[in-house]
């Protein structure tokens, strides 16, 4: 018999700190914007253009997405905390999905 | 890299680990290395503990089969830099290349066993479409894939995706074929730590 809730593993306990650290510890970016880049919501232009690829389509980042975040005021090192941000979210969000998926798919064996 | 302090904002301890590593290895060092050594304390160290346990710790898949699905992931997102290192990686730990390019040249048909080509299909799907639901699930497990294989894979893909994306976002310059060989080497002999 196997058990219903899944256990926190290794791997995922390194995973959740290193969220918790580009998340909640010291950083250029504030707080909420690094929140903001990691959910890929509520950002302004022309944040939302650079970090929205980085999420979804992060082949097409040019030159032009990281110069015109540049020119609105945004340092490298924040453009850094904030990219990263925006790659760990997304991974996240995948990660956090297909451990759902499996919970629901192993829980319906149970049942049956 | 597209960031000037990717390319240059390094200590000099670390600018003299680089030349030791150009020295030793005879080739340029790899962006992915740079980054990880950028202000470790935000992003590499954790990402270098979380992806070396992922792909080197304790799992019922073998090395090979990890840096395969590495390499299957970062096919999915198109990400050339991390396609480039893995399938090298992934060639020299099964020491099989025509089993790795077939798997990324047509999955379906590749001449590689039921429980990875399922779990491989599943992690394409995930990363392409951004979901899965629990019948994708229930067809891996039907072949015989554990659930701790399920959670160990998942982390792959975990780690993968962010790497593909940092890669591309950044613009990680590709290397030749001898620069990933030589890449490969090292981490299948040190790993990601």
């Amino acid at each position: 018999m196997h058990r219903a809730v899944l256990t926190e593993d290794k791997k995922r306990a390194a995973y959740r700190a290193l969220e918790n650290r580009i998340l909640n510890g010291e950083g250029r970016a504030s707080p909420e914007q690094r929140a903001r880049a990691f959910s890929n919501a509520g950002l302004s232009s022309p944040l939302d253009g650079l970090l929205g690829k980085v999420a979804t389509r992060p082949t097409q980042v040019t030159d032009a997405d990281i110069a015109a975040a540049r020119a609105a005021g945004f340092s490298e090192d924040e453009l850094f905390e904030l990219v990263i941000c925006a790659a760990v979210g997304q991974s996240a969000r995948l990660y956090d999905a297909g451990l759902a998926a499996l919970a629901e798919a192993v829980a319906g064996e149970e049942d049956g | 890299m597209r960031l000037e302090v990717l390319n240059r904002g390094y200590g000099p301890g670390t600018k003299l680990l680089f030349a030791a590593i150009r020295l030793f290895s005879r080739h340029p060092v790899p962006d992915a290395a740079k980054l990880v050594f950028y202000r470790p304390d935000f992003y590499g160290s954790r990402a270098k503990e979380f992806t070396h346990e992922a792909m080197r710790g304790p799992s019922p898949w073998s090395v090979g089969d990890r840096e395969l699905m590495a390499a299957y992931v970062s096919q999915a997102n198109e990400s050339a830099f991390c396609i480039g290192a893995h399938t090298a990686t992934a060639r020299q730990a099964y020491q099989d290349g025509p089993k790795v390019a077939a798997v990324l040249a047509d999955l379906e048909s590749a001449p590689v066993e039921k429980p990875l080509q399922a779990t491989l299909r599943m992690l394409g799907k995930l990363t392409r479409e951004g979901k899965v639901g629990a019948e994708d699930l229930r067809q891996v497990l039907s072949t015989g894939v554990s659930r701790q294989q399920v959670e160990d894979a998942l982390a792959v893909c975990a780690a993968f995706n962010t790497t593909d994306r940092l890669a591309d976002a950044f613009g990680f310059e590709v290397l030749s074929p001898e620069g990933f060989e030589a890449g490969a080497k090292y981490l299948l002999k040190r790993g990601y730590r």
